[in-house]
This record gives structure tokens, sequence and C-alpha cells, in this order.
């Protein structure tokens, strides 16, 4: 096996942390390639369970690029995605995964050095827990 | 999943080389092609060009295309143009969905060719399955009310409320000074055309006061801002001098931010700034107006003035917040009051110590009339600066001429302008407030300098003039009225037209157990009655499509339209698939 990319699913929003993300790209600041993005309305809107799938299906984390104070749609948006982050942390211990599998922070409209160093540092955060052990507790799924 | 099969075009651009300098998109398009629904899937240089888009209107109709992928920039700037070719076409436009390989794989990746091609067939794959899922829309139509908030009442922001008040709209202007003009109420005879600033600003000021739909508030600011396009809630705060302060609320269709500039201030000791008889070039176009017969500075006359051009732009050499750009303006600006000057005190001498001179387009003409008028131009090397010395009484610019071969010159001057350039205005208030994103200028961000130049990443909220970018006053209108355009075609129609992706509630699965009605900040969820049950509904029009209402649900039964369990699920399940070679 080649040296262990942490493959990370980050769900941002439309409107505030995705144009940081692409104000990262104009920048030319770069990531590890093993990230990918799925924008959403609203960091409110993320469920659990996707998290849970993204986890099963393959990857080695899940990040949401939260709105935060910055969110124009729900007002109490960081309590809310902080409620999901840790419904989801509980079904991954249920399978005996980690919950620093999944993190959350705001990154916000012009948060390009932000989230650079975000992924920087769950990658490496990522790389120290190993890959996912992927399927329900007690199985443990080797990689590929 | 979907009950006749799905005919999906894709379509991936090379954008110039912008992605296929660091995505091998033909290696991309080889790896999608086969997919479940794909019926057409070719690359393109230029998606976005009349040639492709006129090829992808052609494959919808020929092949009877009921969904289309593009995988191209940010959706920030083409997820229009793609949508409305797909309504050209007879395609349900919220049947298309854009890829961003460029901002979020190619350029975030110029160092990982391989990473980033396999992390681009991922997302295309993503977008296909989600095309697969997704089912025709139609728009929800809010109404838009006829007013526009003006933010700033400079030159920008006055001719785009008289403008916009003769289409019909009613206009609100928010000025945080005491009077308006911005910098041009400051300045006597302007370049080109010789107009007197302080009189511009004065009659845009009263053309403005003609306008009954023009309303004005003087020391005021916008405090918040709530709602969206078409019917923003805003609260202004007055501060008149010396009485109570108040707040007004008032609720607009869209905003135009016209906040402007602030001129560069030297460090301490940038070229002896500081010093007695170093000015800038705002400081040195008010001894311009103020002389009478005779140069004045501090009570001593001037006979001799030293321009020094590119002071606070063009800066270079390492460092984060370096002004990098040119700004515009000063090289005409500074030209134009040499030659006032030389006319208004006859005598006087102008040496320009100058980098490039870029008084461009029909301003070359300014260029040629200083140097006709006895202006005199020295070039200097952008890593050899004139030194400015003090002897004394008097200042001594000292450079090496590279127009007479690298020669040192040195001249003694009386009065030393600094030709200052523009900055962002500090507006950290304004910017929360609006959430309005900044470039690492610090100036206000449009989504794309050519296609969409005034528009923001906030639907609604449009920028124009200096607080853009450097601009002159002309360009600063120019700006201004393509603002004026847009809010207006949006607000006289009286509608618009909000993306359909509402939240839904599956009546079937749903069993009214409560808990979304309290988690939609909006009201929009209502109880109905279901058969013999009850179950949840969305009222669309009140529904802003967050998801707020989608955790909450213990059956999955609220869904999100564009954003279903399924849609989600599937672009999970590609994204997550490894290409062979990164196992
Ligand atoms: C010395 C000098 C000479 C120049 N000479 C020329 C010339 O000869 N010809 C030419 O074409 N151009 C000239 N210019 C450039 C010209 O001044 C600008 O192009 C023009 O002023 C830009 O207009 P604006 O409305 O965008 O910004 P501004 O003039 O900066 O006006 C912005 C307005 O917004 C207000 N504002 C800011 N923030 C807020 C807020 N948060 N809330 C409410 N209000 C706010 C400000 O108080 C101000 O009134 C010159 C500039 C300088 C400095």
């Amino acid at each position: 096996m080649s040296e262990f990319k942490p493959r990370i699913l980050v769900f941002s929003t439309d409107n505030v942390s995705d144009p940081g993300i692409d104000l990262a790209g104009r920048n030319k600041m770069h990531y590890p390639a093993s990230v990918f993005v799925v924008s959403l309305p609203c960091s409110s809107g993320v469920k659990p369970r996707w998290i849970v799938r993204a986890i099963d299906r393959g990857f080695d984390g899940v990040f949401i690029a939260a709105d935060g104070s910055d969110c124009s749609l729900v007002p109490d948006c960081t309590r809310r995605t902080a409620a999901t982050v840790a419904a989801a942390q509980a079904l991954l211990k249920e399978r005996s995964l980690e919950p620093a599998r999944v993190k959350m922070a705001a990154v916000c409209s012009v948060c390009a050095e932000s989230f650079q160093k975000h992924m920087a540092a769950f990658s490496e955060a990522l790389r120290k827990l190993g890959p996912s052990q992927r399927g329900p507790a007690g199985s443990v799924a080797g990689r590929g | 999943m979907e009950e006749k099969k799905r005919k999906i075009g894709v379509y991936i651009c090379h954008c110039g080389g912008n992605i296929s300098d660091h995505v091998d998109v033909e290696e991309v398009r080889r790896r999608i092609e086969k997919e479940y629904g794909v019926t057409v899937a070719k690359t393109s240089m230029f998606t976005c060009s009349d040639a492709s888009q006129n090829e992808m209107m052609k494959d919808i109709q020929e092949q009877g295309l009921d969904g289309m992928v593009v995988a191209s920039c940010s959706p920030k700037l083409h997820l229009t143009t793609f949508r409305n070719l797909s309504t050209r076409a007879g395609l349900n436009p919220f049947q298309y969905v854009q890829v961003n390989i460029r901002e979020q794989c190619s350029w975030a990746h110029s160092d990982d060719h391989q990473g980033a091609t396999c992390k681009a067939a991922n997302l295309v794959g993503a977008g296909i399955e989600k095309a697969l899922r997704q089912e025709a829309l139609q728009p929800i139509r809010v109404t838009s009310v006829k007013r526009v908030l003006v933010i700033g009442a400079g030159i920008a922001g006055l001719r785009a409320a008289i403008e916009l008040a003769d289409l019909g709209v009613e206009v609100f202007v928010v000025e945080r000074e005491a009077r308006t003009g911005g910098w041009v109420a400051e300045l006597g005879e302007m370049f080109p055309a010789g107009k007197v600033g302080s009189e511009l600003a004065a009659s845009l000021l009263a053309e403005a006061r003609k306008r009954p739909n023009v309303t004005l508030f003087l020391n005021a600011e916008l405090a918040e801002k709530s709602g969206h396009i078409g019917e923003f809630e805003l609260a202004i705060r007055v501060r008149p001098p010396g009485l109570a302060e108040e707040t007004v609320r008032i609720q607009v269709g869209a905003m135009l931010v016209t906040t402007g500039f602030a001129e560069y201030e030297p460090k301490p000791g940038e070229y002896a700034f500081g010093q007695p008889g170093v000015v800038t070039l705002s400081q040195f176009e008010k001894l311009l107006q103020e002389g009478d017969g005779r140069l004045l500075h501090q009570g001593r006359e001037v006979r001799t003035v030293a321009f020094i051009y590119c002071v606070g732009s063009r800066q270079c050499g390492e460092g984060e917040d370096l002004n990098r750009w040119c700004s515009r303006f000063c090289c005409s600006a500074a030209c134009h009051q040499a030659v006032l000057a030389a006319k208004r005190f006859p005598g006087l001498r102008s040496y320009h110590f100058y980098r490039d001179m870029r008084t461009y387009g029909k301003f070359e003409t300014i260029y040629e009339e200083a140097g006709k008028t006895g202006s005199v131009f020295l070039r200097f090397h952008e890593e050899r600066p004139p030194r400015v010395e003090r002897d004394g009484d008097s200042l001594r610019v000292v450079v090496q001429d590279l127009l007479t071969g690298g020669d040192e010159v040195a001249l003694e001057a009386d009065l030393v302008v600094l030709v200052t350039g523009m900055t962002a205005r500090a507006n950290d208030a304004l910017t929360r407030v609006l959430k309005l994103p900044l470039g690492a200028d610090r100036f206000y961000n449009e989504i794309h300098p050519k296609l969409r130049p005034v528009e923001t990443v906030i639907d609604g909220v449009y920028i124009a003039g200096a607080c853009q970018g450097p601009k002159n006053a002309g360009e600063s209108v120019v700006s201004s009225l393509a603002a004026v355009a847009k809010a207006a075609a949006l607000l006289i129609k009286g509608y618009v037209d909000l993306q359909p992706f509402v939240a839904y509630v599956r009546a079937d699965v749903c069993t009214w157990c409560g808990k979304c009605q309290p988690a939609c900040p909006y009201g929009a969820i209502e109880k109905v009655a279901y058969g013999d049950k009850e179950v949840a509904r969305v009222i669309d029009v009140l529904c802003k499509g967050c998801g707020a209402c989608l955790p909450p649900c213990p059956v999955d039964a609220t869904q999100l339209k564009g954003y279903t369990d399924g849609q989600v699920e599937a672009m999970i399940d590609v994204l997550a698939r490894e290409a062979e070679h990164e196992r």
C-alpha cells in the first residue's frame, strides 16, 4: 500500500463556506486531492446518517465547513450543526469508530487560508488515527 | 430508482487550460462515459463559448436529454448560464447540475495532476448521480418590493440613485458623513473635460433632491439586515450631530454598495512623509485650489514641485499585504494637476519621477499637455526608487534617471508631492452586516470580473464604484449604472423567481411526531390531514430551503429537493470510490 492519504468528505454551504473553498483554489492554495466537497444550502441540513454513510463507504473523516455566525438562513446554525456532529459521533461510537473522524469548524466566504489549514490539520489527525475501519461494529474491513 | 431510463449529457471543460493543464479531461471523460444513464459525454475547450453552448442545445434536442452535467468552474460563475441554456433548449433548468472542477480541483491541486484527475472523475460521477435523481422543478415566485438602498453617496451612489429614481424605483440613500459627494465633492477641476468636482457633486445632489422618490439619510449607516433578495428588512441607524440617535426600519428589494476608497497613507518616513514640504496627491490638490496668484505651502511660496509616482501602488517584493495593484487614476490625475498648476502659476517648475506613465486611453493627451506646459519627466526603476533628502530648509530628490542612461540626478524642490494611490476604505461593520466577500486586496469582490462585474455572492446586493477596486470618476459611474441596470431589471418585474430547492414531506412515511415544526426557522411547516392520519406539510413560499428540518426527522420523511437522501447518498458513494491505482 502506498502512503496513507486520508480521504475526507467536506460538507460545505453554497453561500458561505463554498466561496471560501473556491477562493483557496483561486489563490492556488493547495490541500490534498483526497478532499472532496459536497455543497448544501446550510450546514444545519447535514444529516448524521450521511456522515456515518461516508465513513461506512470508505471516507476516513468528515469535515463540516459550517456557516457559523455568517449563516443567513438559520440563526442558531452553529448550535444545530454541533448537535448533528454529536449525533454522528454517537453513531460512530456504536460502531466502534473514533468520534474524532467527524469535525466541524466555521469557514467563511473569504476563509481560504483557514480552510487550507483545517484540511492540513485534519489530514494529519486522521493519518494518526489510521484508515477508518469500515462496516458495522466488529467487522474490521480492510481497505480496497 | 427512476422508472424511465434517464438520458444525461456530460460536458467537461478545459477552460482554456485552467482545468486541462492539471486535469486530464479526456481521461475523466473516458472514466465516466460508460456510467449508467450517460448518453453524451464530451470535452470542450470552453463549455461557456457560444459554439459549445449551441452544440449542447443541439444534443439536448436531438438526443432528447433529460439531464445535463457541466464540469467546469464554480457554480457562482456559470450555473445561470447553463440553466438558461437548458431552458432555451427545452430541458428543465433544474435538471442541470454544475460540477466545480476548477476552483475546487484543478487550481486547488495544481501540484498533483494524477490526484486532480481522479478527483475530477469522482466529482463528475457524483454530479451524474445527482442528475439521475433530479426531477423537473418549477421556480417559486416571490414578490419583490420596488425599493433600493444605496449605501454611500459618492459620485457612484448619487448617480445610481438618480437613475433608479427615474426608472420608477423608490430609492433610499445612506451616507455615513454629514455631506454627500464623497471624494469628488472635495476636488477642483477634474480630468478629463475640466469640470469642477465640488460643483459636479453639488449638481448631482440637487438632481437627487428634485426627485420625490429619493430619500437621503446623512450621518447614517446600515445597522442590520435580514430577509432575502426581493424583500430585505433593514435597520438604518441615523446619528444627527447633537440629536438623539434614531433607527429607521425599511424594506427593500435590492442594495447597491458604493462606499468608495481611501487614499493610501504613506508610512512615516516613506519618501520623507511627515516632514514639512512632503504632501499627498489630495493635499496638493487642495493647495492648488487655495493658491491665489502664488502657490503657497505653509506660508512659503512653491516654485519647484517634485511628483513621485506609484506611492502605495504597484508595491513589489515579498509580503502578504502589499498593494500590488495599479491605482489607475493617479498618473492622469498627477499630470492633470501639473497642467493646472502651470497655467495658474506661471513660472512654476514641475518634475515627475515616474515608473511607467499610465495615462491610458484618451488620457494620453493629458500627459502630452503636461510635457508641453513645461513638466519634465524622469523615470526610475522599481528597485531603485528616488530618495527624498532634507537639506536645511529645502528638499532634495535624488534618482537614477533611466531616460538619461541611469545617471544620478539630484533636484532641489520646495514641495514633494507623493502621488498616492487608492486603497480599500475600512468598512468592517458594513462588511459584517452584509456578509460581503473581500478580495485579497481588501476591496469588495464581484462574482466575476468580466461576466458578472457588479454582482456579489449575496443575491440582490450589488457593488459599484471605487469600493470594488481603483477607478476614476467616469469608470465609477459606468459600474454604478451597470448595477442600476441589474437591480432595476430585478425589481421592475415585481417578482423574483427563487430556486425551487425547498423541503417537502413524504406523507406516506410521516407519522407527525411534531419535531420538524419547531426546527423550521421560518414557520414553513404545518400539520395537515392525510387519509386517516396527520402529517407535516411544507409551505413552499415560506421555505428557504435551508434543510434545518432534515436532521430532526426520525423516519427521514422530510427531504430537501436537490439534496434528497437518494441524491446525497449516491454522491457520497461515488466520491468514496477509489480508483485502482489509489488503493
Ligand atoms: C486627489 C484625487 C484626485 C482625483 N482626481 C480625479 C479626476 O480628476 N478625475 C477622475 O475621474 N477621478 C479623480 N479621482 C478619483 C475619484 O475621486 C474617484 O473615482 C471617485 O471618487 C469614486 O467615487 P465613489 O462614489 O466610488 O467613491 P467615494 O468618492 O469614495 O464615495 C463613497 C461615499 O460612500 C460613503 N461611505 C463609505 N462607507 C460608508 C458606509 N459604511 N455607510 C454609508 N456611507 C459610506 C463615503 O462617506 C463617501 O461619501 C481623484 C481622486 C483623488 C483622491
